[in-house]
């Protein structure tokens, strides 16, 4: 075991009616890093993540989280690894019957024993982390589609996690919204180092954020390089991948460049 | 004929899982209200959702089927010239049958209904998933306040339905036919034994465990439909077999219940 890994997927197989989804990912996040998982539709981006978080079980393989094979343990043990995770799920999955403020202090008020006084203090720093201060007494029907994710990722940081998982975090915003999420997510990531994996198709965008970027394609995981050589790799299908997903003028432009 | 069989078995496993996964549901929702950390607001909620809110509809039903009863009850007891049996008659069917059956059936078409819709919904928009990842127990945060709200709920709307009921009766049966009112409760007085209110209880409190139990069971298990559990129709569909279901095992266990104490 790598001892600088905080994720390990080993060998990981899925598969849903008979349909192969996961055919032997292999695929290790190291501690204060970011991974960038992309791949086209229903390449298995997603059944990969819901791995790593616990909501499904492989049919063969370990996920290792913290030390802990996630297909292997219990409940009660599986809870305990969830303690270190904030999530931003794709469509967001805030409470619609609970305002802004009481969807970010959720976890506070269900897993610790904090004063009302000092959950207040919390949720509304990172409110203000959020640029949304004045956002807490709305409820998500309220709210424009970056701001749910701004929520979102508020709620998701609001004990400070030692791993965070984003699930397609600019999915359904216009190029200014995703920006800002970008941006947003780029500052917080510098100042609080914490492991991150984000699966995305929002390509070459998403790069900005990565430390590694790992193609799922066929069930399995090409890859897992650094931006700028996944970009520049010769690898046929990651090739393909960049060419399709960034046009091929992208790609002539970074040919030229290299020259 | 071997695929006929092959789709027998496969169905049978099926319900088999469905009727497992149900009763470990059950279990940890029971699991979750014994232990430790209590709250008592969420369970505040949910009493103020499934029984105050269903007062008013408990309230008038009661009215109108006591009403009925001692409409009923009159003329059958009229041609035995036994109309002063009318109190007895109409508390003893309230108390044993009707209170706590139709008490329940209109909390599953009100807040059952309800319940599996939102927990269903709450299901598909990955909302259930996203407490999971919180490291929230959702049968703790979700199902618990609802299963112990029913508990506490269904009984004492069934109480409120057998008194509104015996007075709808008394109103039909005094005060439309002349029913001597003495002899009204007098023989309700006689009649009534400790067993009749005891069994009562028993079954509204039995269909509160049902109703709540199945209807948040569907909601919650529905992504595991093989009918397709997804969507607006997936909701719409669970939702219709929740409130079915737990009509149909409110009537059943009503029988069992019956059979048993009497």
């Amino acid at each position: 075991m790598d001892n600088d890994a905080v994720i390990e997927v080993v060998d990981v197989y899925k598969s849903f009616n008979g349909q192969q989804v996961l055919s032997g990912v292999n695929l290790t996040v190291r501690q204060g890093t970011t991974m960038v998982i992309v791949g086209g539709s229903g390449q298995g981006k997603s059944v990969l993540l819901r791995h790593m978080l616990g909501l499904l079980r492989p049919d063969r393989g370990q996920v290792r989280v913290l030390g802990r094979d996630l297909a292997r343990i219990g409940k009660e043990e599986l809870k305990e690894v969830r303690k270190h995770y904030g999530v931003l799920f794709q469509n967001v999955a805030l409470f619609d019957s609970m305002t802004v403020f009481d969807n970010i202090a959720l976890p506070l008020r269900e897993r610790t024993r904090c004063s009302e006084e000092e959950i207040r203090s919390r949720v509304m720093e990172k409110l203000a982390l959020m640029d949304m201060e004045d956002a807490g007494g709305k409820y998500p029907a309220q709210l424009s589609g970056g701001m749910k994710k701004r929520v979102g990722l508020a709620r998701a940081l609001i004990l400070d996690p030692q791993i965070v998982f984003l699930d397609e975090p600019t999915t359904g915003l216009d190029v200014s919204r995703s920006n800002e999420i970008y941006r947003l997510f780029h500052r917080i990531q510098k100042q609080l180092r914490y492991t991150a994996v984000i699966v995305s198709h929002d390509v070459p965008k998403i790069f900005k954020l990565a430390d590694y970027v790992a193609l799922v394609s066929g069930g399995l995981i090409h890859g897992c390089l650094p931006p700028e050589e996944f970009q520049m790799t010769q690898d046929p299908l990651i090739r393909a991948f960049v060419e399709e997903t960034m046009g091929p003028i992208y790609w002539s432009r970074q040919e030229e460049m290299k020259i | 004929m071997g695929n006929f069989f092959e789709r027998i078995g496969d169905t049978v496993l099926y319900q088999l899982e469905r009727l497992g996964r149900m009763g470990l549901f059950l279990l940890r929702t029971v699991t979750s209200i014994v232990t430790p950390p209590y709250k008592l607001r969420p369970i505040i909620r949910q009493i103020h959702f499934i029984g105050a809110c269903s007062i008013f509809v408990i309230l008038f039903t009661g009215a109108f089927t006591g009403m009925v009863l001692g409409l009923q009850g009159y003329y059958t007891l009229r041609k035995f010239g036994s109309e002063g049996y009318l109190g007895a008659a109409v508390a003893l069917s309230l108390l044993r049958e009707l209170g706590p059956v139709l008490t329940a059936l209109m909390v599953v078409g009100r807040a059952g209904s309800a319940i599996c819709a939102e927990i269903g919904i709450m299901r598909i928009s990955e909302q259930i998933d996203a407490l999971e990842c919180m490291a929230i127990d959702p049968h703790r945060f979700l199902m618990a306040p609802k299963l112990v709200a029913g508990i506490i709920s269904v009984p004492l709307l069934t109480a409120i339905f057998d008194t509104v009921g015996i007075f709808g009766g008394c109103l039909v049966g005094v005060g439309l036919f002349g029913v001597n009112e003495g002899a009204y409760f007098q023989g309700m007085y006689a009649s009534v034994v400790w067993l009749d209110i005891y069994m009562g209880f028993v079954k509204s409190l039995v269909f509160g465990v049902l109703l709540i139990w199945i209807a948040a069971g569907k909601g919650y298990f529905l992504h595991l439909e093989r009918s397709g559990g997804f969507g607006a129709e997936g909701v719409s569909r669970i939702t219709t077999s929740a409130v079915v279901c737990s009509s149909v095992a409110i009537l059943v266990s009503d029988y069992l219940i019956s059979a048993i104490l009497l």
